[in-house]
This record gives structure tokens, sequence and C-alpha cells, in this order.
């Protein structure tokens, strides 16, 4: 029955095929050919484009085209003329280098783009301080700045080098003829070229002295060692190798004696049977007492005495002579740390803080009973790190105000502001003819010098560095010098009549002393060279190595207690703070800005003072309506020297009967933005880090502070999950029967209790193809130092505001580090401590709350590096009206700074408060951030990071996981066609932190690091009970607390 | 015609004739303002004024010249933006709900309301525009065509809602007014005799004629609009309050809200029309027209809505502990007893006990307590959305990211700026519109007209 279908494509098929069949023939009809379009005379002279209408065309066309052509802003952009091979624009190049400021050294990688260097990274190659530290990190930025020294001065006036070089030689011929001193003054010499050149400049001159004297001085410390082993050197700390740990007084993770141990101590601290226990005793709460397990308060004055118990402690258990005469304090606690010490054997480390020998002694002879010699503490492998000699130092300012000195260089070294406790410099200084300040600064010690030599950066100079034995690093330019400077080191080759520059200089050097056949070039290129034992070591004559130490411990018991006895009142101690050092690159808007990572005060330093001391003294803290802190000012006097008008921070875990005080600020000609911030402390400090004094309030006075954390405490909230050590041993985190100690928040629901990730109502984006990014805090390895912080400021064109911005909390950083202090009441003990009901009548959960919100006096710290957590269900994209942030595929938050209007709905719906708004234009707008010349001076803004967008005002900023480097390391990896390895991109935060507590990767790569992490027991999701999901994961907290 | 039965008060008072009505309509119209008159209009001018400057200054330097802080991204900006918009809800609810159901006193009032409505959403809608970081990028929220490629806005997010939201309420609320206008405007037409003023009415009354079926298409095109803007009534303020109720933040993630927003916009919007006619009818001497009676009923509305509201509270802190949440648990703690507890107790005080004391007739008939309590009720409103929006971002989530707010002269500024704005455009209403829709009014003279009820009661009594 088949039957032929015919079917029809429309009606009009059906009812006229042909023309059908004619149309669609000329479905695609030829053109009409040009001659046949043109000669068509008719047809053309019936258009109707008149003249008319062609001038209006050709007058609009030429209008616009005007108007296009007219771009406002005119940027002269200059080409290379013959570009330098290595330089592709775009594409970054790092050098290893190495930072040396005479207080601060560290090796370090710069990465460069189109020749400027803009970031700082750490060199992790380097045996000794690969981890640059937060004040290095933002050392980048002081290359730009405009208040360096552009050309020398002589006699306060500008000139040029050669009339500088020639008074200089004057000055020396004229010395040498008169039979006077010609000095070099210098902070530590690390250099073992710039002292080779020291001692070269100095063989002509009769009477040649080189005085190295450190800004914060260690000197006594190092009178100990010498004492003890007959080198003046400390030795290297093997902080990895300690399962004990008690520090009296060092706060050796924020600023020592100069080595960076943060990183070695961090590997210690990974949760486990091997996780060690760091007691901490100290006077006021510094970085490294408050990441200690046990924290004991005592006055600095009686850690003589602690230390003296210790030591009987331990030398009675093991047989040897005790010290007579020994009282102190905290005997009990001795006792116990004694045995802790013991049990840990030569695991165990003892050491101390502050400028005084006897201590340090105890500390050897501790050491020397533990028997811990060359596990923790290495005598073989000395540090150089500190030089200075204080009594060499006092006895050249006699000489100078003598007049025996004819000439005096400083260099690295700024006298005339952190020696002023000692000495009066600029009085000894008059009675020098000639003296040359070599510095980059019109700094306090220019000031009162004759001739200036305007230095470089080190960005700028070649140099070497050997911090320890048989550890040597390189420093080489990343730039040319930017201005008329020299570097120390080319003057002295000059000033010694050498022709040879300083780059060669060390260049042969180093091929005959040190590197032992190893390529010059391969050096420079790692930074780095760690001398191997057959390398003949310069400058290291291993003595003191026999098997006794020299220890004289006679009469030491009766010295501390008359030290403790010493101080009879208030008891203040010099400290530095972490953003900030000794000052010596104060003018750095970042570091001014960086909140200290314990008080969380940006733009100050402060007396800090204990609760109940702040009550007699009749000092107090206020807020403003819009919570800005304000405090009292005091009148500090400490050996009949008064600093007035000093802001007053009541400080929780200060002890009470101290005070403390940081130096570094109150600057006069460190440059236009540190000059205003601060006090001055040096004036006050003499050779102890500590002394008696009388603080006296000023009654109606008022400081404004710019603290960026107005809450302190956690309210009992969960927001530092923390687990003691045997709690965590004992029993796993996560339970069938939700028992464990990191249990993720349940809800009820009809299937049943649910965690957030599972109650959802959302349609869930796909997360298991591609890269889903991921990032794990370790919370017991972050100790707060906040170098992430600005690395993270100086990698993403982070804004600074200024102090009056920050007191309204407009601060702008992405990366902030919370900080919070236990409260002596908690919402487990409310009930023991009578708080009932709602508190209506009598005592309930209102006077709870308010009581939670004070810190205790003796607290426990916790450190918290918040981000934008990356929220996959993020509560800031569901309310941005115009889509400006958004999620992507790879698990990251977006935002999209040129679709953002500024409605800030998305930072109020922020369970984290991690967004930042740009309330001003904070670039360009020099009349109210010039202080932030990273962004408002053409200088400074060669720092900022090409990669990066600088926001414009009115738009919401914030952390975008570096996406920049996200993008970089997947090209890369996509142009060598392999799968993208775990590791080969790291955000900025995580190549700042030196104790890898930040890691980032791919949880989709079962093999990653990050994935090892997110399933660890520690895990957890902060504010996981709103249920964003995010991105960031943190690890729980654990403290070796068990006695 | 409609009957009223004789027990109902008269809603017209004195012996009006329709010629009266017409004349105490037109005479602020006609006459020329008094010296009272501009005295106010140049305080308001002024007051505007610098509210202009502010936000010139605002926008010219940018929002960091406000308050605000990295916590407390929104503190008087939509706090007055919320405001506004509540004190915009009397005017559609009187004249659309009212008229659906039949209300007859509406008559009197609901000109003014609607007026009052109009120019308090103006001032609300000059909020989400100014609060913006780049106002210049505004139209970003519309849904137009773009050359992005497919960039749409984001179709989650409240605020685009309010954004339609809002422009829906105000213009069907405009044109819902400006059609009760029309035959108000011929009578004004009609009656001037300077050429320019007749010219510029006779183009306001689109050729109004009277004739039947205007009338009758009139009275169509207003049941139609009514009904449109019923459903905008509940819609404007629960969309409002969608901004918060959406949100994570404990204190706004609140499922009462919508209901509660709508209770406290009319609870403010009645309190204003309160405020304002207690003015007008002095001062246009209209008292036979806004009676004591119409002052009585909306003092009733004032302590129905402030009651709900009232309940709302304490539902609020009843649902935070009940839920078992710490976070909401203690953001409502730190509500009453935080460093804001004088903004919590200024709310509670003014919108939960004030209205209370409508309860006895003798205070809600009297004009200078309502007047008082009128003022009371604005003022408790607005510290109820600072309450709101403040306290809870002001202390969230984490401690560490805690903040307090203070308000700088611009903040001020800005919001005084908006009352002086709100009341130039009142006062120049009041001398150039008819403040009471005549034409409206006249059609029940012969049903709640004093001498039409005594004439009745005549009548009535004469059958007997």
């Amino acid at each position: 029955m088949a039957e032929n279908k015919k079917y029809w494509r429309g009606i009009s098929e059906l009812e006229n095929p042909e023309m059908v069949k004619a149309l669609s023939e000329q479905e695609f009809p030829d053109q009409i050919s040009n001659e046949e379009f043109l000669g068509n005379k008719e047809n053309l002279d019936s258009t109707h484009t008149s003249r008319r209408d062609f001038l209006k065309y050709m007058g609009f066309s030429t209008a616009a085209a005007t108007l296009a052509a007219c771009e406002s802003p005119v940027y002269e952009s200059l080409p290379y003329v013959v570009a330098p091979e290595e330089i592709i624009p775009g594409i970054a190049n790092y050098y290893a280098t190495s930072y040396y400021d005479g207080h601060d050294f560290a090796s370090l990688l710069i990465k460069t783009r189109e020749g400027r260097p803009i970031k700082v990274e750490n060199n992790k190659e380097a045996g000794i301080n690969a981890n640059a530290n937060t004040r290095v990190h933002a050392s980048v930025l002081n290359l730009y700045d405009a208040t360096r020294l552009q050309r020398p001065a002589v006699n306060g006036q500008e000139s040029n080098w050669s009339s500088l070089d020639k008074e200089l030689m004057a000055g020396l011929a004229k010395a040498e003829a008169e039979g006077k001193q010609v000095v070099v003054l210098t902070s530590t010499v690390l250099s073992p070229s710039q002292k080779k050149l020291i001692k070269t400049f100095g063989a002509r001159y009769t009477n040649f002295k080189h005085v190295s004297q450190d800004p914060f001085s260690y000197s006594e410390k190092l009178d100990a060692w010498q004492e003890a082993t007959g080198k003046r050197a400390l030795p290297m700390y093997h902080f990895q190798n300690a399962k004990v740990i008690v520090s009296v007084g060092a706060d050796f993770l924020g600023d020592w004696v100069g080595q960076s141990v943060s990183g070695d101590y961090a590997k210690t601290r990974v949760p486990g049977k091997d996780m060690s226990r760091h007691f901490q005793i100290e006077a006021g709460m510094s970085l490294t007492g408050s990441n200690a397990d046990k924290r004991y308060k005592l006055k600095t004055s009686e850690h003589g005495q602690f230390l003296a118990a210790l030591y009987n402690e331990l030398a009675s258990a093991k047989g040897a002579s005790t010290v007579s005469g020994v009282t102190s304090s905290m005997q009990n606690e001795a006792k116990a740390i004694a045995k802790e010490l013991l049990n840990a054997g030569n695991a165990a480390l003892v050491v101390c803080g502050g400028n005084n020998k006897d201590h340090e002694l105890l500390c050897i002879a501790i050491n020397d009973l533990l028997g811990n010699k060359e596990t923790t503490v290495s005598y073989k492998t000395r540090t150089y790190l500190r030089q200075g000699d204080d009594k060499a130092f006092k006895a050249l300012i006699a000489e100078m105000n003598a007049g025996k000195v004819g000439v005096l260089i400083t260099n690295n070294l700024n006298p005339a502001y952190v020696a002023t406790g000692m000495a009066n410099v600029a009085e000894a200084f008059k009675k020098v003819p000639t003296t040359v300040a070599v510095t980059m600064k019109y700094d306090e010690t220019a000031q009162i010098s004759n001739l200036v030599a305007a230095e470089n950066n080190y960005l700028e100079s070649w140099g070497d560095f050997m911090a320890a034995d048989g550890h040597y690093s390189l420093q080489q330019p990343t730039i040319k010098p930017l201005f008329d400077t020299r570097s120390f080191e080319d003057n002295l080759l000059r000033w010694t009549g050498l022709s040879a520059d300083y780059h060669s200089y060390i260049k042969e050097h180093w091929n005959s002393n040190v590197l032992n056949g190893t390529q010059w070039s391969t050096v420079l290129h790692d930074g780095v060279y760690t001398a191997t034992a057959s390398t003949p070591m310069m400058d290291a004559v291993v003595e003191g190595l026999g098997s006794s130490l020299n220890l004289d411990l006679a009469g030491v018991g009766t010295r501390v207690a008359k030290e403790a006895k010493a101080i009879k009142g208030l008891e203040i101690n010099f400290n530095r703070l972490t953003g900030m050092g000794v000052g010596t690159i104060a003018n750095n808007p970042w570091l001014l800005e960086f909140p200290d990572p314990i008080s969380r005060v940006s733009w100050d330093n402060y007396l800090t003072v204990a609760a109940a001391d702040a009550v007699e003294l009749g000092l107090r803290h206020w807020n403003e309506s819009n919570g800005a802190l304000n405090g009292n000012l005091a009148n500090v006097t400490v050996n009949g020297v008064l600093l007035e008008n000093v802001p007053v921070f009541i400080q929780p875990g200060q002890t009470i009967g101290t005070v403390g005080l940081a130096v570094g600020f109150g600057r006069v000609g460190a440059g236009a933005v540190a000059d205003k911030v601060g006090v001055n402390a040096f004036p006050l400090m003499a050779v102890a880090h500590h002394a008696e004094v009388k603080v006296e309030a000023i009654a109606e006075s008022k400081h404004e502070f710019a603290c960026i954390q107005l809450a302190h405490t956690m309210m009992g909230r969960d927001i530092v999950k923390e687990v003691s050590l045997d709690t965590f041993l004992a029993s796993p985190g996560k339970t069938e029967d939700h028992t464990g100690w990191n249990e993720p928040p349940r809800f009820e629901t009809h299937k049943g209790a649910l965690t957030s990730e599972d109650a959802n109502l959302w349609d869930d984006f796909d997360h298991q193809t591609g890269h889903m990014w991921n990032m794990s805090i370790d919370l017991n390895l972050c100790n707060g130092c906040g170098a992430c912080v600005i690395a993270c400021h100086s990698e993403n064109n982070v804004p600074v505001v200024g102090k009056e911005e920050v007191r309204k909390s407009r601060d702008m950083h992405w990366l902030r580090i919370d900080r919070y202090y236990s409260s002596d009441i908690t919402t487990e003990n409310a009930e023991e401590n009578g708080y009932e009901g709602l508190g209506l009548f009598g005592k309930g959960a209102t006077d709870m709350y308010a009581d939670m919100e004070v810190p205790s006096q003796s607290p426990e710290v916790f450190f918290q590096p918040v981000m934008c957590q990356h929220c996959n269900h993020a509560p800031c994209e569901t309310v941005c009206p115009v889509a400006a942030t958004t999620h992507s595929s790879e698990g990251l938050n977006h935002m999209t700074y040129n679709r953002c209007i500024g409605t800030r709905y998305c930072a109020n719906n922020c369970p984290y408060k991690v967004r930042r708004f740009n309330w001003f234009e904070y670039h360009n707008n020099t009349k109210n951030f010039g202080d932030n010349y990273a962004m408002n001076e053409d200088l400074g803004r060669m720092v900022l990071n090409p990669d990066v967008t600088v926001r414009s005002r009115g738009v919401m900023e914030k952390c975008s996981m570096c996406i920049q480097r996200i993008q970089l390391g997947k090209l890369e990896a996509k142009k060598d066609g392999k799968a993208l390895k775990d590791g080969a991109i790291k955000t900025a935060c995580q190549s700042a932190c030196d104790t890898n507590a930040i890691v980032f990767g791919d949880v989709n790569n079962s093999q990653s690091e990050v994935f090892k992490l997110k399933k660890d027991q520690r895990m957890y999701h902060l504010l996981g009970e709103v249920g964003t999901q995010p991105s960031v994961f943190y690890q729980v907290k654990v403290k070796n607390t068990t006695a | 015609m409609h009957y009223e039965a004789p027990i109902r008060k008269p809603l017209i008072e004195g012996d009006k004739s329709y010629h009266d009505i017409t004349l105490d309509v037109v005479r602020p119209v006609e006459s020329s303002a008094p010296r009272s008159w501009w005295i106010v209009f140049s305080l308001a001018l002024v007051a505007f004024l610098w509210g202009v400057g502010c936000i010139l200054y605002t926008i010219g330097v940018g929002i960091g010249t406000w308050g605000l802080n990295k916590t407390v991204g929104w503190a008087w900006d939509i706090t007055n933006f919320v405001w506004w918009v509540g004190i915009g809800h009397a005017g559609t609810l009187i004249s659309a709900v009212l008229l659906l159901f039949r209300q007859k006193w509406r008559m009197s009032i609901n000109r003014s309301a609607e007026a009052m409505t109009i120019f308090s959403v103006i001032q609300a809608a000059l909020f989400p525009g100014i609060h913006m970081g780049r106002i210049w990028m505004a139209y970003f929220v519309l849904p137009i065509p773009n050359q992005f490629g497919s960039l749409w806005v984001n179709f989650n997010s409240p605020l685009l809602w309010d954004v339609f939201a809002i422009s829906t309420y105000f213009s069907v609320s405009v044109v819902f007014w400006y059609v009760g206008l029309i035959p108000d405007f011929a009578m004004i037409r009609d009656r001037a005799v300077k050429p320019v003023q007749k010219h510029i009415y006779r183009i306001l009354s689109f050729g109004w004629g009277g004739k039947a079926k205007h009338w009758q298409r009139f009275e169509e095109v207003s049941l139609v609009l009514a009904g449109l803007a019923t459903p905008l009534v509940l819609s404007v303020h629960t969309i409002v309050s969608m901004d918060f109720a959406t949100s994570v933040i404990p204190g706004w993630h609140t499922t009462i809200f919508p209901p509660y927003f709508v209770a406290g916009a009319i609870f403010s919007g009645f309190a204003m029309v309160q405020t304002l006619l207690i003015i007008v009818r002095k001062v246009f001497s209209m008292e036979q027209y806004i009676t004591i009676q119409h002052i009585e009923m909306m003092n009733i509305v004032i302590m129905l809505t402030g009651s709900i509201v009232g309940v709302a509270y304490i539902t609020e802190l009843f649902i935070a502990w009940y839920s078992g949440v710490e976070y909401e648990q203690y953001a409502f703690l730190n509500r009453a007893t935080g460093p804001y507890w004088w903004a919590y107790w200024s709310m509670m005080t003014c919108n939960v006990f004030s209205p209370q004391f409508m309860w006895f007739k003798k205070l809600r008939t009297s004009l200078m307590f309502t007047f008082f309590i009128s003022i009371i009720v604005n003022i408790g409103m607005w510290f109820e959305r600072f309450v709101i929006i403040v306290t809870s971002l002001h202390r969230d989530y984490l401690p560490s990211s805690w903040s307090m707010f203070s308000p700088t002269f611009v903040d001020i500024g800005i919001f005084i700026g908006t009352i002086g704005f709100f009341f130039v455009l009142f006062l120049l209403y009041a001398r150039t519109f008819p403040v009471i829709a005549q034409a409206e009014l006249k059609t029940i003279l012969k049903s709640s007209g004093d001498n039409y009820k005594k004439l009745q009661e005549k009548e009535d009594h004469g059958d007997h």
C-alpha cells in the first residue's frame, strides 16, 4: 500500500510551484555589477543625496573625528632606544639580592617589571634569614621616596660630588697632619668586602678607628659570649630542634638579635607528639609572648633572678655548683620549668632578652647544663648580625668631646637619633672638624654633619654579606641609581684612591676568598652561597670550641638581686614595634599604617600600661561617638630625661608595675610622612633595655589613636577554635556522635542533623571540573607578624589612607590579622560567676556580654588572618544590584571594579567584613592623601604593580586571591603544555609567610597540599553556621598547655 | 444619590454650598501669599539649598564625607530613604485603599496626603542615588541594552527590586494624583482672570469640560488606578524590607519584616499627614472640611498600626531568644543594652508607648496632643530605621570588625535638606494646587454636608 506522499514547504508551493521554483533559484542572486549600477544614469539621478546632505555628512564626520582625537590627558611615554634583552613588557624579572639596613637583614628576591623593582619576595634558598620580615617586605617603597637625598650636600648646601670629595680629602689630610683620629662609625658591618675596604681605607691613616654600634644594642650579650667562648659573636639558634623553649624577655618572633627564627620555630609548632612547649617570661606583651603556650608576667628587672633560680634548679639536678644568694618571685615556676627542660634534655632551649651580661651568662650556663650545644644552640656557626660595642662607642664619644677626632664618617647608623640616650651626640659632633654622614635621608645625623654624602638605596647598590659562619649572600642592584647618589663602598673606594668599582671589588674578593671554585654567576643568580666545610671561612676563626666554657658565675646572684632592687617604682621597657623596628625606614606609609599585631594601633608609638596601673596613675581610654579610640597623655621621666606628651595605651597582659615604650618613632628628618608620627624614646634609653621611670598623667589630655580593632574578645563565639594538645592527641576532631573537638555546626532538619554544607537551598555550581582554588590558614603556625599584610599591600596596590581615616575605621587592608584576647568571663563560666537569666533584675546575660568585652589582664592571645573568604554561597554576590561581584567557576569571588556603582550592600552583607570601600579618591589626590606617596607622586607610583588596577573612588574592593598570579600560573602551564603543578601559584600572602601558615592550591587536585589540609581533622570554616561555604578554611589552634 | 445614616457625623461642617466649597478651596490659589508663608518658604528653601550643597559636596569629594565606615556601610542615607518611603505610604493608602472601601471621609484629606506621598517619595528616591559611590554610573541598575554583551542587572538583588518598586510606585502615584486634579484645575481655570494663570491652568486641566462622558471616564480611571495602586501600598515597603530581610546580618535577617515594615510605613505616613493637615486646616481656615472627626479617624489608624509595630518589636525579641542563635540573641540584647541603647529606647517610647494614648477619646480629639504625637511618631519611626540599620551592622559576626557610627555635618545636612525640599514642594503646592479634592468633595455635600444633614433630619422628623 505504498503511497507517494508529497509534502509542501508552504501554501505558496502548493498554489504556485513555478513561482516558488523561480524564487528559490534566485535565493543567492549575483550582485549587480558596478558597471550596471553606475551605468544606470536614470537610477542615479533619482537618488537624493543633495549637496547639502553631503556637506552635513562631511561636517559631522569632521567634527566627530576631531572630537575623537581630543583625548584630554596626554601621557608621554618614552620607548627604549635600544631595548634591553631581558626586559619583556608585561613579564616580571626576579633578581636575588639582600637587604641590610644596619638592623634588619634578609636574603631576597626582587620582582621587577619593566625595570622597576616593585615587590620583595623571600629567597628560600638562603640558609639564614631567608624570610624577610614585615619591614623588609615594605622596603621597596623607600626606593621611591622623593624625600630621599638626591645629591650630596656640603655645609648644609646642596652640592656636587667633586666638592664633597675635595672637602673630605682636605679634612682627612688635616686630621692626619694634626695627628687626630679618622673614625668610621657604622652599625654592625655584615659585609666581608666592606670590612676589608674599611680596613684598606683606614690603613692610610695613622690614627684610624672603626667603631660599630647597633641601633638597639646587644653589646653586653656579646661581651658575655666573648667572656665565655673567647669570640665576640652570638651563636646561631636552632629553634627547629627545640622541644621546650623558654624565653626570658626575648621577643624572638618579633625583633631580637637579628636572626630570623620564626620559620624554625613554626616547624616545632606543628601539632603532634613532637610539638614544642613554649614558656615566655616577660614584662610587656610581645609578639612572642602572645604565641607562648604559657606566659608569665615578670618585671624585666627580675628576669636575672628568675634565670638564676632556673640555673640553680638545673644545676642542683645535674649536680653542678649553684649560684648563691638567689631569690625569685617565681621560684615554683622556675622549678616546674626546670623539670620540663630536664625532660627535654638537649632539645631544650633557653634564651633571654635585654642587654645584660649577667643574664646572658646565666643563659649560656643553663644551655650548657642542658647539653644542647649544636642541637639548639650552635657554637660552630655564629651569627654576626649584632656586633656593636657600647664601650667602644662611649669611648669614641669621649674622644670626640676631647677633640681627638678629626674626621668622623657615619654610615648605616643614625647616632644622633639612636644613641641620644647614651651620650650627647650633637655636642660631640660639634667637636669634630669634619663629619660626614653617608645616608639616604637628611636625618638627625645628617643635620649635624658638615658633609652629607647622599647614599644609594639597597636596590641600587652592590653588596655582600656574611650573616653567619658559612652563610654568604650577595646584594645586586635591580635599578640604576635614581638620583645623583653613591653607595658607601663606592665612596670609600674613591676616598681611598682606588679606581675599581665596588662590583668588581666584591667579585674579585669573592673569587679569591670565598667561592672556592663556584661560578660567580651561579652565586649571583642564587643570591646566596653556603660555604662547605672545606671552604676557607673568612673571618671565622672558631675559638673557644673546647669542651669547657669559661663561665664565671661568681657574684651573679648578688648582682641580679641588686638589679631587681634598683628599680623601686615603675619600670619602663624599651621595645620595637613589628612595623617600625628601630625606625631605619620610617618614612614608609605602608609600615606606618600597618597596625601593630598586638595593640592593632597604627600611626603611633605609645606607652603601654597595665589596666591596674592606669587606674592608679589616673590614665584612661575612651571612644569617640564614631568609635575612634582616645587616650590620655603622660610625661615620662627616665634618669632625669623628660619625654613629654607620651600617648598612653592600656595593654592587657602588661605586667603590673611596668610600662613599655617602643623606639623608632618621633623622627626629625626621616621624611614628611614619618616626621609627625609618635614620640622619640631613644633619649630615655641608655645601655639597658629597661630602666626606672616616673610616669605623670597629664590631666585633661587627649591623644587620638588610630586603632583598627575596637572590640578585643571573641564574645564567646567560635571564631578561633582552640584545643589542648592532650585532647588533640587523644581524640579525633570530627566524630560519628558529634562529640569531637572540631565538630562543624549542625542543623536539625527533616533529614536529621545536617551541616550547613548539606542543609542547602541553593543550586550549586559545578566545582568538580577544572580548578577549585582553596586556601588553608593554620592558626597554629601563624604568629601574627603581619608580613603577609605588607606583601598584600604591595602586590595589590592597596591604598594607604592615613591616620584620620583609620580612626574612622576605614582602613583598606585586604588582609587583616584579627587579634583576640581571652576574657575572664566566658559563656562557660558565667553561671558559676552568678550570671542568671536575661539580667533585667540583677546579674544576667546583658551583664555577661558587657563583662565578656573586657579582656583578661593575663590573656591568651589569638591571631587570625582574615581576607575575603571567597564564599561559594556568597552573601555579597546575591545582593549586588548590578552583578559587579560574581562567582568564578574556580571557586573565587570576583570583583568587577568597572561595573561597581558603590552601593556598599555587599560590604554590609559580608559576615567577615572583608570588603573595603574607596571612600575617597586615594590616588592622584595629593591634597588629601599626599602621605600615600605610592599613589600620589610620579616617583612613588613606580612601585605600583601594573597587573593590578588602581581602584577609583566609589568602588568596592577586596582580596582577589591574587587573581593576577593565578592567571599567570595558568598561562605558564598552558604555554608549557603541562598540567598546573601544585605550588606553582603562590599568593602574595602565602609567599611572604615564613611559617607556611598559608597554603593555597587546587582542591580538585588530590595530590595537592591544600587538598590534604582540607581533609585534616583540624580544618574548619570561619562562621560555618552561616552556610557561606568559604573557599578559605582554617586549622584549629592547638595549645601545648598540659602540665 | 448616596444615602447616609443620620447617625453619622457630617463630614463637611458649616452651612456650605457648592460655591462656598469652590471659594474655600480656591482662596489660597487666588489670593497672594501671606508673610508667614514667605517666612516658612524661605526657611525651607535655605534648608533645601544647604542640602543641595551637601549633596554636591558628597558627589564631588566622595562618600567619605559621610560618617560611614568599613563595618557600617549604610546609616543615615538608607535610614532617611526608608523613613521617607514609609511616610509616602499614607497618601496612596488614603486615596486608593479607602476609595475602594468607599470611605468618604478620605475626600477632604486625600489630595494633600497624596501630595505628601509624591513629595516624600521624591526625597526617598534621592538617597539610593546619592548613596552610590559612583552616581554617574547609576544607569547600570536599569536593565537596558548595552554594549557590554550579555551584561545584565542582578535580578537576585533586593536593591534592584527597590529600583523597580519605587519607580513604579512613584509613577502610579503621580498619575493617580494628577487624574484627580484635572477637574479641580479646570475649576481654577474657569475662575482665573489673569491670562498667564488661565493659560497654565488650561494646559494643566487637559481640556476638561465637565461633560457627563468626562465624569464617567474620570470615575473609571480613578477606579482602575486605585486598583493598581492598592497592591503597591503593600509591595513597596515589602520590597524595601527585603533589602534587610534577605541578608545574612543578625537583626536584618528576619522574616517578619514585610508586614512589620508596611504597618510601620502606614503608621509614620498617617503621622505625617496629621502634622501637615493640622497646619493646613489652620492656615487655610479649612477646619470645616478637615474636621476633628477626620483627625480622630487618623489617630485611630495611628493607634492600630502603632500597636502592630509594637507587637512586631516584641516578636523580634522573642524569636531572637527562641531561635537559640547566639548572633541573633546578641544582636537584640545589644540593641536594647549596647552602645545604641538610647536609639532603641527612643524608638520604643515614641512608637510603642506614645500611640497608646490614643485610646483616650479626649486625647485623640485634641489637636495639640495629636500634633505633638504625630511629631513624636515620626521621630520614633526614624529611630526605628536607624536602630535596624546601624545597630545591626555595627556589631555583627566578628568582634574584630565591630565599630561605631557617628554622622558628619554632611549626613545631617542632607537630611535637613530633604526636609527643606519636602516643605518647599509642599508649600508651593499649597499655594498653587487645590489642596482639597473639591470636585470629589462636592459629591458628598448633599449626603454628608452639615446643612443637608440637618435638612435631612428635619425632613425625617417631618415625616413622622
